[in-house]
């Protein structure tokens, strides 16, 4: 589904490299996780497939079931099936949540030549999703994200993203931030999701979200690279051990 | 003080060519308001007060000619169930205008009270203008004083059961317009004004509102929408005890638009709400001038303008709040900000507090930026194409404004207009 292939990655502004050759396959129905040091280009690799500026690729591919992400403005990817779940989820004075729901829904049906969810219908659903990640209606009212604290921000990540059911859903560390409970809620939300035609890529640096989030194939990214890649027990030897082992082994 | 020769030619040519209506009981007060003219002289390219918008075209001999607005577009109030008082290029227009009788309101014509001998408009004709002269001049409302040719004495005795809409057309590419307006809200009494419409090739009103102990006036205006009209209005406001004035001004279009709004809390617990919202493109230059004084305890005002500005346009704020010796426990806030869409557009502000009092919190900030571009992200990677997202953003820095007029249908059609312009400019 998802296609990564030598991805070389800068800064626009900069003769700074940050992705230096991403190598990455995500098959629809399976759930990849990404670990890594900070600074490694965890959150760069995903803002790159969702098509967000700053960034200049000067090497390497990605496509999206064969159609070329690298090539599409941002909400065309989004069109195409793509979410990021942020690692810091925008405020937006002014915008209500409810409203900037509707809004990305419709454009995204609309884009995909679907009629328009009534007003009746989107509320339904929004009041449904909402109900099970603990979402009240004032959060829904207010502005989006503002004022919100940091787990009820990524609760509303994955509300956005039960509401859009994309493709191919990125969360870049959606468990930080998260008291217990919450992580509880919001796993299963991505639980809810899971089903053969959708991928997931979870980037994540602790093991707890994976005890619920049962990850297909866990990568460790070091450096702007994949450097090791591997099963379930390779979350576990992290969060034993550290990176200091495997980034030995692999230099 | 002697004028200086340049303005005083300027002031007295323009003079020349006004002529006292029949001014029955108005008349001392137009005669005295002609002598404060000439004292101040017209605005000059050199006042203080007029360093960023040019007053040369609003005091000039002749209205700049203005095309009017060609299409199709019914009034923005059209929905609402109002009383509608007509006026064509300034000439109040009885045809269109509806029945001018309404429970609660005594609705007169500027020229029947002139007619007059006695006219409890008589006593605050002028009055509340002439206090606002200090300590800043404001000569083109004197002018108005004095020459006003129509307008309407409105008298709130309860609460009329519709609202009360001033309708500016413009009919005429010459016109110059000049209206008065006098309102008086009595104590307990409540109305919403509305006035919408661009009034002329050259318009310049004033309306002095007096508001009695607990009266309450909303007043929503909607400057349109030719593009190259001119207009200089004063809102002359005085607030008793526990009274309420919220007033929001939207403008579109218009080549030059100066806003004046002068408030006097002069009750205690009084509250003074003034905001708006503009959008301009290209040659629009856009003015509101704000001067707040609170002369009573406990009074809360609140200043919040915002604007959008794109091609080239400018946008100017002048805000003071002044609090009085003894105006304690003041809550005084003013924000301005400026969206400016392109590197072409400016915002040129100046904020003022001036506080005699100890027991006050006043606050004011002025911000002028572009489009959050995190946020533009945001919305697009959920799927908003960008100029959606663009629009939402716009509409989201307007909010603050919009949000001051309470009456939740009235705040709906401004939205409606303001998207109405964003989407004919993509
Ligand atoms: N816009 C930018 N300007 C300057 N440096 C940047 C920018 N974006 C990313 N970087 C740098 O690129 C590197 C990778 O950053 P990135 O945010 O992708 O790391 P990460 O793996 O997500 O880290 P963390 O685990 O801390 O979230 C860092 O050194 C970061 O400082
Ligand atoms: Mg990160």
């Amino acid at each position: 589904m998802l296609e990564i292939k030598n991805l070389h990655v800068k800064l626009e502004e900069e003769e700074k490299e940050i992705l230096k050759g991403v190598d990455l396959t995500v098959e629809a129905g399976k759930v990849h996780a990404i670990m890594g040091p900070n600074g490694s280009g965890k959150s760069t690799l995903s803002y790159v497939l969702s098509g967000r500026d700053g960034y200049e690729v000067t090497d390497g591919a990605a496509t999206l079931d064969g159609e070329d992400l690298l090539e599409m403005e941002p909400e065309e990817r989004a069109a195409a099936g793509i979410f990021l779940a942020f690692q810091y989820p925008v405020e937006i004075p002014g915008v209500g949540n409810m409203t900037f729901l509707r809004t990305a829904v419709n454009a995204q049906r609309k884009a995909r030549g679907q009629e328009e969810l009534s007003a009746a219908d989107f509320l339904k659903l929004v009041r449904e999703k909402a109900k099970s990640l603990k979402i009240d209606a004032d959060m829904l009212k207010r502005p989006v994200n503002v004022g919100f604290s940091g787990g009820e921000k990524k609760r509303n990540e994955i509300l956005q993203m039960a509401m859009l059911e994309p493709k191919m859903c990125i969360l870049d560390e959606t468990d930080s931030g998260l008291d217990v409970d919450a992580m509880k809620l919001v796993s299963e939300g991505v639980n809810a999701l899971r089903d053969a035609g959708r991928g997931f890529l979870v980037i994540t640096h602790y093991q707890r979200l994976l005890d619920h989030i049962k990850p297909d194939v866990v990568h460790i990214m070091a450096d702007g690279r994949i450097v090791k890649s591997g099963g379930p027990e390779l979350a576990l030897e992290v969060e034993n051990n550290g990176y200091a082992d495997i980034l030995a082994e692999v230099n | 003080m002697a004028l200086p020769q340049a303005k005083q030619t300027a002031t007295e040519e323009r003079l020349a060519t006004l002529s006292l209506p029949d001014a029955g009981c108005t008349r001392k007060a137009r005669e005295a308001a002609i002598a404060r003219v000439r004292e101040m002289g017209l605005p000059g390219r050199r006042d203080e007060y007029w360093k960023y918008t040019r007053p040369d075209t609003l005091v000039s001999v002749e209205a700049p000619h203005a095309a009017l607005f060609d299409g199709e577009e019914p009034d923005i109030f059209h929905d609402f169930d109002r009383l509608q008082i007509v006026f064509i290029d300034g000439v109040f227009s009885p045809e269109q205008s509806d029945d001018l009788t309404l429970e609660g309101v005594s609705i007169d014509r500027l020229e029947d009270i002139c007619c007059k001998d006695i006219h409890w408009a008589k006593d605050l004709y002028g009055v509340l203008e002439t206090r606002g002269q200090v300590p800043v001049q404001r000569p083109l409302a004197a002018l108005n004083t004095a020459f006003a040719s129509d307008g309407v004495a409105i008298r709130v005795t309860g609460k009329p059961s519709k609202p009360i809409n001033l309708v500016y057309r413009h009919a005429s590419e010459d016109s110059d317009a000049i209206l008065h307006h006098i309102v008086r809200v009595e104590s307990d009494a409540e109305v919403t004004i509305l006035e919408n419409g661009p009034a002329a090739s050259r318009f310049n009103k004033c309306m002095e509102i007096d508001i009695a102990d607990n009266g309450t006036l909303h007043h929503i205006r909607a400057q349109g929408r030719d593009h190259q009209r001119r207009a200089a209005t004063h809102m002359f406001t005085r607030l008793g005890k526990e009274s309420v004035y919220k007033s929001f001004t939207l403008t579109v279009n218009g080549v030059l638009t100066r806003n004046e709004q002068v408030v006097e809390l002069t009750g205690d617990d009084a509250v003074a709400h003034v905001a708006g919202a503009c959008v301009g493109d290209g040659d629009f230059h856009h003015d509101d001038t704000v001067f707040v004084t609170h002369d009573a305890v406990n009074c809360e005002s609140r200043q919040v303008f915002k604007k959008v500005l794109r091609n080239g346009a400018t946008g100017v704020f002048q805000g003071k709040i002044l609090v009085k010796e003894g105006a304690q426990k003041t809550d005084g806030y003013q924000i301005s900000q400026s969206l400016l869409l392109d590197d072409d557009s400016q915002f040129l502000a100046k904020p003022e507090l001036e506080i005699y009092a100890d027991d006050v919190a006043c606050s004011h900030g002025s911000t002028s930026g572009a489009i959050d571009e995190t946020a533009l992200f945001y919305l697009r990677s959920r799927g908003v194409p960008v100029a959606d997202a663009t629009d939402m953003l716009t509409l989201a820095f307007l909010a603050e404004a919009v949000d001051e007029i309470e009456n939740e249908a009235l705040s709906e059609v401004i939205v409606e207009r303001l998207q109405g312009w964003l989407s004919r400019r993509r």
